[in-house]
Formats: C-alpha cells, sequence, structure tokens
C-alpha cells in the first residue's frame, strides 16, 4: 500500500523511485557545490592579487580581505575533489539513477530490500553533512586532496590548517559514506539477481542494468577497502596507534610519537578502492549510453555481448591497475612495469565498447534529442580523456607528467565530465519518465552546445599546461618560470564561469519542466525496456498489481514490430520479431 | 523472495571477510596471545555445532508437524538455539577478558601496531559476532511468538552468517597467532 503521510511519502521512503530522485538531488546540491569551489580556485589561479566580494567576510582568517591564501585554496581543491567523487560522480549515476531505473528495469515491485535502501540515502546524505561540517570548524577544511595521503592526513594539526578536526571530519564522512554504498550495492545485486520477472533472462536485461550490476559488484568490493582504511586512519588520529605513520617523523618541528607504520600502506589501500571508483564513476555512462544510443539511432546496439563482455573485464581489470596512481611513490621499475601493462590491457575493452558505440550510429538515421547528443558528447569525451591515458599509462612518461595539469585535464575529461554527460543524457532521457513531464529540448539543445565547447576550452588547455611542466596543487603561479602560463590560466578560468553558467539554463529546464513541461506519454522515445511499458510517473507499485512478463531482449529496433519499428521487452515471444 | 535473505548473507558475510582481510598486513614486534582466546575458539565452535543440531531439530518438527505452521517456545530446537545463544554471549565475554588480559600486560590499543591490529580486529569480529547475536535474538523472538509463516530463509541466513563468523574467527586466529 501506498503510504499517506507526507514524512513517509517524502522523506524516509521505502519507494526506491523516490528514493533514486532524492539521491539525484543530493547529486544536484553537491555538485552545485563543488562547481562554486572550482570557481573560487579558477579565479584565484587567474587572478592571484584580486579580492573576492564577500569571501574575506565569509572566511576572515583564511581569505582575509577576500584573497585566497594558500592553504584556502588546498582546502578548497580537497574538498572539491572529495565532494565531486563521492557525493556526484557515485550518487548520481549509480546511486540515483540506478535506484529509480534498475528496479523497473527487471521487473521488480521495489529493491530486494527497502529498508536496507533508505538506509543507504540517509546514511549517505549524514556523511555529506559531516563533510560540509568541515567548512565551519575553525581551521576550515582539510588541505590533503581527495586522496588524503598519509602520514600527513594520520598526525593531526600538527600537519597544518585543517588537519585538525577538519581531516577528522573527512576520514569520518568517508567512513560513513562506505557504509552507505555497500548496502546500496548489496541491494542493487539481490535485486538483479533475484526479482527479475518471468522471461527476464540475464541475456535480456538491459545494458543500463547490466551496467549498474557489474558497478555495484565493483563498489562493493572497493567500498569494503576504503572502509577498514578510513577506520585506521581515524583510530591513527584519535586512539594514538601507528598504522600509516612512521618512526621519527618531525613535523613542524615536532616529533611525532608514532612508531611502526606505513605510510604507503595508506596509498595502496585507498587506490585499490580509488582507481575502481573510477569505473564506478564512469561505468552507469557506459550502461546508459549503450541503452540510449540503439534508441535515438533506431538500430540494435552493435555487438551486444561483446559490450558486455567488455564491461565485465572493464570491471575486473579496474582491480589490477592500482599502483599506476603510485608510480611516483618510490615504487621498484617492475613492480611499475606490472601495473603499467594492464593499465595499457584496460584500454583495450574500453576502445572496443567505443567503436561498437560508432558502429551503432555508423550509417543511422540519428533522432537528434538532447539526451543523444549527450551520448555522443560522452564518446567525444570519453575518446579525448582517454586517449592521454595512454601516455600517463607508461611510468617514465608519468613521472614527468604526474605532478602536472596534465593528469588534471586526463581525469577531468574522462571521468568527470565524461561522467557528467551520462548524467546529463540519463536526466534528459528518464526524467519523462521520473516526473511525467517532458523537457524542453530547445533549452537541453543550447544547454548541450555550449557545455561541449565549454568543457573542451576548460581541459583541453590543461594538457598542454601540463607539457609544459606546469605543476598542479598550486594556488597561484606567479614565479618567473611559470608567469608565462597565465594568459592561458585566465582563459581556462574564463571558460570555467561560462561553462558554469551554462548549467543555469539546464537548472532552469529542470525546474520549470518539473512544473511546466509538456505530459509525457508512457513512451516518449519509442523504447523497449520495461519503464517505458508502464504509465509516466510509474505507479507506486511499478507495474499496477501484475508481474510483467517479458518475451524479448532489449536491441530490438530496425525492427517491424506491432507499434512500429521497435519490439517492447514486454510483448510475448515470437511476437513481431522480423 | 525465496534464497534472497541467504544470498545477501553471504555477500555480507564476504564485505566483511574483506574488510578484515584487507586490515592484516603488519609484522612487528610479537606480542603474546591471551591464552584464554583459545578457549573461547571452542566456544565459538561449540555454538555452531548446537545451532546446527537446534536447526536440524527446528526443521525435523517443522516437516513432522505440518499442520503446525510455527515452532512453540517449547520445540525441542529452540533449548539449542538459546544454547547457541548463551555461547555467542560467552564467547564475546571472553573476547572481553583477552583485552584485560592483554590491557593487564600494559599492551594497548596504540602500544605497538601489533596490538594496535590485534585490537582492531578482534573487536570487528565482535562487532559482526555482536551483529548475529542480534539478528539470533530477531529470530528467537520471530520463533517464540509464532505468528506468521515459518522464517525458514531466515534461520538459513542467520545460520550461515554465524558458521561464517566461526570460519572468520578461525582465520582471524590463524593470522593473529602466526603473524603478530
Amino acid at each position: 500500500m501506498p503510504p499517506t503521510s507526507f514524512i513517509r511519502k517524502y522523506i524516509f521512503s521505502l519507494d526506491h523511485k523516490v528514493i533514486g530522485r532524492q539521491y539525484l538531488d543530493l547529486g544536484l546540491v553537491a555538485v552545485l557545490t563543488g562547481m562554486v569551489l572550482s570557481w573560487l580556485m579558477r579565479f584565484h589561479l587567474a587572478y592571484p592579487a584580486s579580492t573576492i566580494p564577500l569571501l574575506g567576510w565569509i572566511a576572515p582568517k583564511l581569505a582575509a580581505g577576500g584573497v585566497i591564501t594558500p592553504e584556502l585554496y588546498l582546502s578548497l581543491m580537497t574538498m572539491h575533489g572529495t565532494i565531486m567523487v563521492f557525493f556526484v560522480l557515485t550518487t548520481a549515476p549509480f546511486a540515483g539513477f540506478g535506484n529509480f531505473v534498475l528496479p523497473i528495469q527487471v521487473g521488480a515491485e521495489d529493491m530486494a530490500f527497502p529498508r536496507f535502501n533508505m538506509l543507504s540515502f540517509w546514511v549517505t546524505f549524514v556523511a555529506f553533512l559531516v563533510l560540509v561540517a568541515a567548512f565551519f570548524v575553525p581551521e576550515g577544511p582539510p588541505i590533503s586532496g581527495w586522496t588524503a595521503y598519509a602520514p600527513l592526513s594520520a598526525i593531526g594539526k600538527d600537519a597544518g590548517p585543517g588537519m585538525g578536526t577538519g581531516q577528522t571530519l573527512w576520514a569520518v564522512s568517508i567512513a560513513i559514506f562506505c557504509v552507505g554504498q555497500l548496502l546500496g550495492s548489496l541491494n542493487f545485486i539481490a535485486t538483479t539477481l533475484d526479482l527479475r520477472t518471468r522471461g527476464m533472462t540475464l541475456m535480456r536485461m538491459p545494458f543500463s542494468t547490466w551496467a549498474w550490476f557489474i558497478t555495484s559488484v565493483i563498489g562493493l568490493i572497493a567500498f569494503s577497502v576504503l572502509l577498514p582504511a578510513c577506520v585506521l586512519l581515524i583510530l591513527d588520529r584519535v586512539a594514538g596507534t601507528s598504522f600509516f605513520i612512521p618512526a621519527g617523523l618531525v613535523v613542524s618541528d615536532r616529533l611525532q610519537a608514532h612508531s611502526g607504520g606505513s605510510p604507503l600502506l595508506w596509498q595502496h589501500l585507498f587506490w585499490f578502492f580509488g582507481h575502481p571508483e573510477v569505473y564506478i564513476a564512469i561505468l552507469p555512462g557506459f550502461g546508459i549510453i549503450s541503452h540510449i544510443l540503439p534508441v535515438f539511432a533506431r538500430k540494435p546496439l552493435l555487438g551486444p555481448k561483446v559490450v558486455l563482455a567488455c564491461m565485465g573485464a572493464i570491471g575486473f581489470l579496474s582491480y589490477t591497475v592500482w599502483g599506476h596512481h603510485m608510480f611516483l611513490s618510490g615504487m621498484n621499475p617492475v613492480s611499475a612495469t606490472l601495473f603499467s601493462v594492464p593499465t595499457l590491457i584496460i584500454t583495450i575493452p574500453a576502445t572496443i565498447v567505443t567503436l561498437l558505440w560508432i558502429g551503432t550510429i555508423y550509417g543511422a538515421r540519428l533522432r537528434f534529442t538532447t539526451a543523444l547528443l549527450f551520448c555522443l558528447g560522452f564518446v567525444s569525451v570519453f575518446v579525448s580523456g582517454g586517449i592521454s591515458g595512454f601516455f600517463l599509462a607508461q611510468p617514465s612518461i608519468d613521472t614527468y607528467l604526474h605532478g602536472t595539469y596534465f593528469v588534471v585535464g586526463h581525469f577531468h575529461f574522462v571521468m568527470g565530465v565524461a561522467a557528467m554527460f551520462g548524467i546529463f543524457a540519463g536526466t534528459y532521457f528518464w526524467f519523462p519518465k521520473m516526473y511525467g513531464r517532458m523537457m524542453n529540448e530547445t533549452l537541453g539543445k543550447i544547454h548541450f552546445t555550449l557545455t561541449l565547447i565549454g568543457v573542451y576550452c576548460i581541459f583541453m588547455p590543461m594538457h598542454y599546461l601540463g607539457l609544459a611542466g606546469n605543476i598542479r596543487r598550486y594556488s597561484a603561479f606567479t614565479d618567473d618560470y611559470m608567469k608565462g602560463s597565465l594568459p592561458l590560466h585566465r582563459f581556462i578560468t574564463m571558460a570555467a564561469l561560462f561553462t558554469g553558467a551554462v548549467q543555469l539554463i539546464f537548472l532552469y529546464n529542470l525546474f520549470w519542466s518539473r512544473f511546466r513541461g509538456a505530459k509525457a506519454p508512457p513512451n516518449p522515445w519509442q523504447a523497449t525496456s520495461l519503464e517505458w511499458s508502464i504509465p509516466s510517473p510509474p505507479p507506486f507499485d511499478n507495474f499496477g498489481g501484475h508481474h510483467p512478463v517479458v518475451g524479448h531482449g532489449p536491441n530490438e529496433y530496425g525492427v517491424a514490430g506491432p507499434d512500429g519499428d521497435y519490439v517492447m521487452q514486454a510483448e510475448p515471444e515470437g511476437h513481431g520479431v522480423a | 523472495m525465496i534464497g534472497i535473505a541467504t544470498i545477501t548473507m553471504s555477500f555480507a558475510a564476504y564485505t566483511s571477510a574483506m574488510v578484515v582481510r584487507q586490515s592484516s598486513g603488519a609484522d612487528w614486534q610479537a606480542i603474546p596471545l591471551p591464552p584464554i582466546l583459545y578457549f573461547n575458539t571452542l566456544v565459538l565452535l561449540a555454538s555452531s555445532a548446537t545451532f546446527v543440531i537446534g536447526r536440524r531439530r527446528l526443521a525435523a518438527s517443522w516437516a513432522t508437524g505440518a499442520s503446525e505452521p510455527a515452532a512453540s517456545p517449547a520445540a525441542p530446537g529452540m533449548t539449542w538455539l538459546y544454547l547457541t545463544l548463551g555461547l555467542g554471549l560467552l564467547f564475546l565475554a571472553g573476547q572481553v577478558l583477552a583485552w584485560r588480559a592483554l590491557a593487564g600486560q600494559g599492551l594497548y590499543v596504540a602500544t605497538t601496531p601489533n596490538s594496535g591490529f590485534f585490537y582492531v580486529l578482534t573487536a570487528l569480529h565482535a562487532l559482526h559476532l555482536l551483529g548475529g547475536v542480534a539478528a539470533l535474538l530477531y529470530l528467537i523472538g520471530r520463533l517464540t511468538r509464532g505468528s506468521g509463516p515459518t522464517p525458514v530463509n531466515a534461520l538459513g541466513a542467520v545460520s550461515l552468517y554465524w558458521h561464517f563468523m566461526d570460519v572468520l574467527w578461525i582465520y582471524l586466529l590463524l593470522i593473529l597467532a602466526t603473524r603478530l
């Protein structure tokens, strides 16, 4: 029975559709926060001496007179990275869309464990509050970056401003976040394996469901490593243990009363999570693109089984490459080679999938909706960012590039912008199903065009800055040898402010369409998967009390079906096959 | 819904195994393990055995008394479940004694990396076992009330989890005994 009280219906809801939207709303709040932080950083990089109005009033200690101090810059960087990676790129494409769409796509009424699901969201929400609380402690947020390298992250106040309470809050927040994601992953796996409706064999599952399933397997392993890492870090900080702190460490002229720990242990634990996390962010995008491209190409996805095999291979290989983040840690060259080889191998399945996408749209009569445009944009930025990965995978080249803007450009393209484009594609595609109203296509296309131009203007020049030796993590480039990069940094800042402003169009479209958009029919895109066989928005129990019987795979486009050139998955078997 | 609980519990189990496994990686000054740990191990093994017997008895009573869907508190298996619960709590109490024994030798969580790992691993295991105790209490509550369908899946899931905690402890004890 659908709950009637406001709190049970919209706040502590057990309905996967509400929880999915809650995750997306959390992601939206987080992405706006992260974007404002990046604006502040970009402004300071371009105009190091200029004051930012009101900032001096908000943060009198860290930005006296409105000029960002180097410490505040690092705090902003840490919070930008942490918020974006954990609370945007993990929550929105995986937990957000996955929660809303996955149970419907497999023909279930809800997730396997609705209570765990609710708990998962609220635990994540608490983690976000704890992280944001770091802004409000006297010394501000930590300055250790989103990777929080030990030993400086483990010893407390001596390591610098924000490394006291701020860093503890960071570690606690991430530990809580892990618990939320473990509960979510568990739920996704159980739902996919056990709640599929009759006829929904594994090979008939839509690609998006496959991608979320693989992502949740990755997430289950990755977050269950990060959780103990954070627990050990917290113990080092508050209980005086020495898991990550070596003997005889002197920081800020004070001998640290710890001994026997290994800072490298943190790096290993962190990156054993950290690299798979990249795929937790991007694989849902893979699924969304593989799901949406055939709809607007009106052709089946090329090599569907190969795509699935490649996604599985990426998931597996993602656990063998973490060391490529640590080439600079004094690693044995043999180990570096051992990590470099799988890093190069993992590009093979990624390349195959990309080529299959391009093959799918080759010769197709594309329907240029905004969702399709963002899919094409995804392919574009993923390739642009992926190619720079080939260079970084070589230990010898990485030694030069690792500390430069080349890496910043690389991962923002391949992980940040690509995943964001996946989120945008999913939003424009599933919005009608979520809210029962269509988004404005004209505004959507303007949003896409300007965003695509904007992100290339931001991140492409960073590669050249990196090649020229422009160091990352510095708050200003006023020294002699780096002065030459300043004009380009100003250009990037302009592009970043412009691209950020363009997102206001998206926000306006989002809210306007939610209340004023044209009414959406059940299947506006003529797609095949189960979510399009039910009303928009779906009723409380998704299928109105009956269990759909699936007779077809998700990929039957370009065939003679009962309603046009496609066959819905819910059509009886043998019906309408070309 | 059949089997979901079991599968998920095994995933939960797998997760906890990863959690614990990943944190082992230390090899410094050895610390003597408190001998009570071996007694605790026996207690935990015994609790698994009583759980097996209890589950068999319950299943047998369900198979024969098909007209009576839920087991009454007097069912023969219940005694064994209570025994399991008691042994589980005894194990936890024994672990507390082990910690006190270490503390008595002046070994605290921050004293050496080894004692740190000892406390963290045993505490994490105890925490997980406490979850098992809570699940067992919930199960006993459902069986005692006797209303609703027989909790076959829940019984299977809790039993699997309990045995897993047992296996996990043996694994931890081996690591602690050989690596610390």
